[in-house]
């Protein structure tokens, strides 16, 4: 079944057209990889599946959802978590209150209960803080808990808002560059979590990502775009070697 | 140093997590409520305009510390709150009216500047909301039938089961008990689903809205909140003042509100305390060495700006964070005495930019 289906998605900005006529679906339990070179419109279309973006034409279903009725606060409720390219984690909070965010769209606690702090108040937050300590003990984050975000390293923040995106329960999960920054060692586990968040949360993974050897691990589909347009689509052997794809990356020859 | 415990995640919704902290938090409020027992009437005054700055801060704290939305008009809602307050009292209601009248229609008035403020960040919001202190210390000077314009207006004593409040330690305690509950109010909605909201919008508005924050409620919320506990400061001030002028409601008591908050440190609740208790005591402090310094300096114009610039400046220089931000150095330093290092709170490379206060 398709969890997620695209179809004729543009998007300009000025003159350039970033995202020009991208269609593609997504299996459900499958992990679906998008490569191409930088300024390709990867991250766009993440952006547009967040909302943040109106596109110019196009089609967005999620589940028998239309996207595009929807505002941007409404996507995390649907169930799409993401994820983003250059972190976007709460700084001058601790790691497990970032995690709590995660938990808002669970939330249905009244605002006056929540400023009298009531039992029923205090009842969801324990239920929240177990949901958070599972996520917690899945990515092997105790140690970091209750330090300050601005405080921890880089490949541990990438950790933390992966951690902070798998708190909201999502059916389908966006990675923006889930590698990028990282050592060879981080990526490697990277690859293995994705495998975990596949196998053992049932969750749909949508991942953009620059290091062919994880995509080659994780995916089973490759969407390879170039300038905005769609190159190819397949499994990856056969995505890496289009012949489109290598000239997109490494330059014709000459 | 303290290695607690948990066994329970209970403990952390705790607002005392620990002896320490209800045995010296619990002293606090004890020492507040005994002090008319020890201090005179004048220092009494003094403790009782401290207690309606820190009331007045914990409003902008809201909105500024934890929603990250800069306010350069609160003086506005303080206005709104101590006219409406001085106003129920001269028809005869009692402040069981007058007072949550006062909490109400700042609110309301919050609301009308959060609609189109929370659309609005930065250096903008900034403008708009100075602009709503200006628009509403000009009605105050206009509106004689209520504020009596310019001439200003008495202030009656506050009222409660008919009894008068004359004396300036009942005063005190009544503003204290009001800002204990209004301290309390805000620490419940910080570690609440709403207070981590809050933190969520200022840090960064994008990935809140990712996580299925909706900034704009949350920053309406933020107003209405901050404008409510505002007024309530703003009540209390005008009968500490008891003879109101539109001209107290200017843009300095704003900028001082914001002054306040900062020095004491943004993002704190305690910071509210600490950056009231410092304004309070350096204009008393000021006022007395104006009295006993030689004319020629003392009766220089412009010298109470001049020391609040020359701190601000050096807060912002040597210790970013405010005071509270230094007195938890202070404090780790004493508890991990012989090994604390510098590096500890040293600060670490951000990895992104977007526009936030902090």
């Amino acid at each position: 079944m398709n969890l997620l289906e695209i179809e004729n998605l543009s998007i300009s900005f000025g003159g350039v057209k970033a995202v020009d006529d991208v269609s593609f679906v997504v299996e459900e339990g499958s992990v679906y990889a998008i490569i191409g070179p930088n300024g390709a419109g990867k991250s766009t279309i993440f952006n547009l599946l967040s909302r943040f973006y109106e596109p110019l034409s196009g089609q967005l279903n999620f589940a028998g959802n239309d996207l595009l009725e929807l505002r941007a606060k409404d996507i995390a409720r649907l169930g799409i978590a993401r994820t983003f390219q250059n972190l976007e984690l709460f700084e001058h909070a601790s790691v497990l209150q970032n995690l709590l965010v995660g938990r808002h769209v669970h939330n249905s606690q009244s605002w006056w209960r929540q400023v009298l702090f009531t039992s029923s108040v205090i009842e969801a937050e324990l239920e929240h803080r177990r949901k958070v300590e599972e996520v917690i003990d899945f990515l092997e984050l105790a140690h970091y808990r209750n330090q300050m975000i601005s405080g921890l390293p880089y490949g541990v923040r990438k950790k933390i808002e992966l951690a902070r995106a798998l708190c909201i329960e999502p059916k389908l999960l966006l990675l923006d560059e889930p590698s990028s920054g990282l050592n060879p060692e981080e990526t490697e586990e990277m690859g293995f979590w994705i495998e975990d968040i596949r196998r053992d949360l049932n969750m749909t993974v949508v991942l953009i990502e620059h290091d062919m050897s994880l995509v080659a691990e994780v995916s089973d589909r490759v969407l390879a775009i170039v300038d905005g347009k769609v190159v190819t689509e397949g499994d990856h052997t056969f995505v890496q070697s289009h012949p489109e794809v290598v000239s997109a990356y490494l330059g014709d020859v000459q | 140093m303290r290695i607690l415990f948990k066994t329970n995640y209970k403990q952390d919704l705790n607002l005392a997590k620990h002896g320490g902290h209800r045995f010296w938090y619990g002293l606090l409020i004890l020492v507040l409520f005994a002090a008319p027992l020890i201090l005179g009437g004048y220092y009494i005054g003094e403790a009782t305009r401290i207690l309606i700055y820190a009331m007045a801060g914990l409003g902008l704290m809201v909105l500024t510390g934890f929603t990250g939305q800069v306010s350069l008009g609160h003086a506005a809602f303080l206005a709104i709150g101590a006219y409406t307050n001085a106003w129920f009292l001269a028809q005869g209601f009692s402040s069981f009216v007058a007072l949550p009248m006062a909490a109400l229609l700042s609110m309301i008035g919050g609301l009308l500047v959060a609609i189109p403020a929370a659309r609005m960040s930065g250096i903008y919001l900034a403008i708009a909301t100075l602009a709503f202190a200006i628009i509403v210390e000009d009605f105050a000077g206009h509106l004689n039938s209520i504020t009596g314009g310019n001439r200003g207006m008495m202030v009656d004593v506050p009222t409660l089961f008919g009894y008068q409040i004359w004396e300036s330690w009942e005063l005190y305690l009544f503003v204290l008990s009001i800002l204990v509950v209004a301290t309390l109010a805000v620490l419940n909605i910080l570690r609440s689903p709403l207070g981590r909201a809050m933190i969520a919008v200022r840090d960064s508005e994008v990935s809140s809205q990712a996580l299925g924050v909706n900034p704009m409620k949350i920053k309406v919320f933020a107003f209405t909140v901050s404008a409510a506990i505002t007024g309530l400061a703003g009540a209390f001030l005008a009968h500490y003042m008891s003879f109101l002028t539109p001209q107290i409601f200017g843009i300095l008591l704003s900028i001082q509100l914001l002054l306040m908050i900062v020095l004491g440190g943004l993002g704190t609740v305690h910071g509210v305390f600490f950056g009231a208790v410092l304004i309070g005591v350096l204009e008393t402090g000021i006022s007395i060495a104006k009295d006993t310094l030689p004319s020629s300096i003392g009766g220089l114009p412009g010298i109470e700006p001049f020391v609040f610039g020359v701190i601000l400046i050096s807060v912002i220089v040597f210790e970013p964070t405010g005071i509270y931000g230094r007195w938890i150095k202070i404090r780790s330093y004493m508890e991990f005495f012989p090994i604390y290092r510098r590096k500890s709170f040293k600060r670490q490379r951000t990895y992104l930019k977007t526009e936030r206060l902090r």
